[in-house]
């Protein structure tokens, strides 16, 4: 098993789609450090575009991620709905 | 009453295909090896460049617009930062000389690795490859930029910012990082991308850009913060275009594996040489402290470098070879830096200091094997020798590694009271190195090494060792920018501004 990992800017942007992310992926860790939110979880971690658009009651482009995105680990699959970070198994 | 029916957007992977492999083409005037007569020569094989995908798919429209928008949210905090007195709002001014080494030596790197980035993207003949350097190339100007301005607001008040790009191109310590990106940028365009898309960008920026920034924002300082993390979210591309391009190049062709594994090694054992700077001012240079060095090594050097060489083990590929070592440095660098930077303070434009009793303590409960066995002990007689007047004061000159260009402070992997020292003979000419990473670096290529411009024998080539013209020379004013922070004219100001802000009087 490896860590896979997003980090966001903590900020009003991002409260919702850290929400987001907690409800798809329920073994997800949130690490709240000075300025900035880490997430972990283990192999897989999947960021959609319609939950963040619950959590906020708008139209959101996962691109939009792209502004307060600080940091990630793992490989990047991307596509309309979703995009997806995973290590190989 | 006309409706507006919105037109159907494309999606995504039509538009990346439109906005990239549409926009290339196939050169009738001239053979397509003359239009990109770099490629060949590193022996990376490729058969088919269309299979370069940015796994964002980040199109140019879209990138202009979310750059403006960080750029928005970056000014907005700037002008507040300058508007409310932000350069009194730091926890201390001993923190300013962790962004004073920010500015004199990465910074630069910034502007390097755009200049290098616009060369590749020239260099690469496939389209989504070319728009994905040509967006990291201004990504990088626009972090030198956004950094020299954040930081000019430090300028207007405190020492050791005026001459930065002096500092850059003539101080000794600085020629670390301008050596690794002029390394880099002297390679061809495939090593380029192994140097800084993916050992320095996916392995190692983490290190910097993030337990650092989260630090300064713990230590009040929002410019940084600001620009750090504004700088940070196109990290997040940079990182993703490297790791996509090491499994292009291991997918294009098996032969490919043992020159990738080479530069692997090669560019993590620069970078981590060039990053271990930042360990000390983790360590010793926030007045207060998120995680040490050690803590931050463990997220980003073992758990996520860790996972990364797992994954890429599919391809045949190993961590480099440089990792064990890393391994047993992480106890031993920020404190090894630490007593280099205070024992040479006269020669550099930011203050070091004796560290507390109190940050004494935080250390020995942070590097609980090594901090009071072998760094304690020093810093307790260092301190002695300042109370009776005589401080330890090294003006000699550093013998420095011909590869890295550190100078050669370090100790033997296994042995941390025996001093690291390696030596190769080249036609004739004795060069040194700090560890066995380097003197391999060098002897793999050596022609290009013997050429290293190294700032200490240039000292008394160019200037008969005379240090009062050297300073003049690097516009390092004695007495103001260097020196311990004790008694500094920055910490008279903080203390003296710090409490006409806070009074009346």
């Amino acid at each position: 098993m490896s860590t896979v990992f997003i980090a966001l800017q903590a900020n009003e942007e991002t409260r919702p789609i850290i929400e987001a992310i907690e409800i798809d992926n329920p073994l997800a860790v949130v690490n709240r450090q000075p300025a900035m939110v880490k997430i972990d979880a283990p192999n897989r971690l999947v960021i959609r575009k319609e939950t963040i658009e619950e959590q906020i009651g708008r139209e959101f482009d996962l691109q939009e991620l792209h502004i307060n995105l600080i940091t990630l680990g793992g490989n990047v699959t991307e596509d309309d709905d979703s995009l997806t970070l995973s290590w190989a198994e | 009453m006309d409706m507006k029916v919105a037109k159907k957007k494309l999606g995504l992977k039509e538009k990346y295909r439109l906005m990239t492999r549409d926009l290339g083409w196939e050169p009738t005037y001239r053979a397509k090896d003359e239009v990109f007569p770099y490629v060949n020569y590193e022996g990376i094989k490729v058969h088919d460049w269309d299979k370069w995908e940015d796994p964002f798919r980040l199109t140019m429209d879209s990138y202009w617009k979310y750059q403006a928008e960080k750029e928005r949210k970056f000014y907005a905090i700037i002008d507040a930062h300058a508007q409310n007195n932000g350069h009194l709002n730091i926890t201390d001014a001993r923190y300013l000389s962790a962004l004073k080494i920010f500015l004199q030596a990465i910074s630069p790197g910034e502007y390097a690795a755009h200049k290098g980035f616009a060369r590749v993207g020239r260099e690469f003949p496939g389209v989504g490859t070319q728009v994905a350097c040509q967006m990291q190339a201004i990504d990088e100007i626009r972090h030198a930029q956004t950094q020299i301005h954040a930081l000019s607001n430090y300028n207007k008040y405190y020492d050791g910012f005026h001459a930065f790009a002096d500092a850059r191109d003539r101080i000794w310590y600085t020629s670390v990082a301008r050596s690794f990106f002029d390394d880099a940028m002297s390679a061809g365009p495939f090593e380029f991308m192994i140097a800084i898309g993916f050992s320095f960008e996916y392995v190692l920026t983490n290190l910097l850009f993030v337990p650092f920034m989260s630090g300064a924002a713990y230590n009040g300082d929002m410019a940084t913060v600001t620009f750090g993390f504004s700088a940070q979210s196109d990290e997040a591309r940079h990182m993703t275009l490297g790791l996509e391009c090491i499994k292009f190049m291991l997918e294009q062709d098996p032969d490919n594996l043992p020159i990738v594994q080479g530069w692997l090694d090669k560019w993590f054992w620069r970078g981590f040489r060039v990053l271990g700077l930042v360990s000390t001012m983790m360590d010793y240079m926030l007045p207060k402290r998120v995680m040490s060095w050690r803590e931050a090594w463990e997220i980003y050097g073992v758990e996520n470098g860790g996972a990364l060489f797992k994954d890429l083990a599919r391809y045949g590929i190993r961590p480099p070879k440089g990792w064990d070592d890393a391994e047993k440095a992480i106890d031993h660098m920020s404190h090894q830096f630490m007593l280099g930077l205070y024992q040479w303070s006269f020669g550099t434009s930011f203050h070091s200091w004796i560290p507390s009793d109190e940050d004494m303590d935080w250390l020995s409960a942070k590097y609980p094997t090594t901090f009071d066995k072998y760094y304690r002990p020093r810093w307790d007689h260092i301190r002695k020798l300042a109370a009776a007047g005589t401080p330890f004061k090294n003006f000699g000159l550093a013998k420095l590694c011909q590869t890295c260009q550190l100078p050669v402070v370090f100790t033997e992997p296994d042995d941390a009271t025996m001093s690291c020292h390696r030596e190769t003979e080249y036609k004739g000419e004795k060069y040194h190195f700090c560890s066995d990473g380097c003197q391999h670096i060098f002897d793999n290529e050596p022609e290009k090494y013997v050429q290293a411009w190294l700032p200490m024998p240039s000292l008394f080539q160019e200037l008969d060792g005379d240090i009062g013209a050297w300073m003049n020379w690097v516009s390092l004013r004695d007495g103001e920018d260097n020196g311990d922070y004790s008694g500094s004219r920055d910490q008279r100001n903080f203390d003296q501004w710090r409490g006409m802000a806070t009074s009346n009087t």
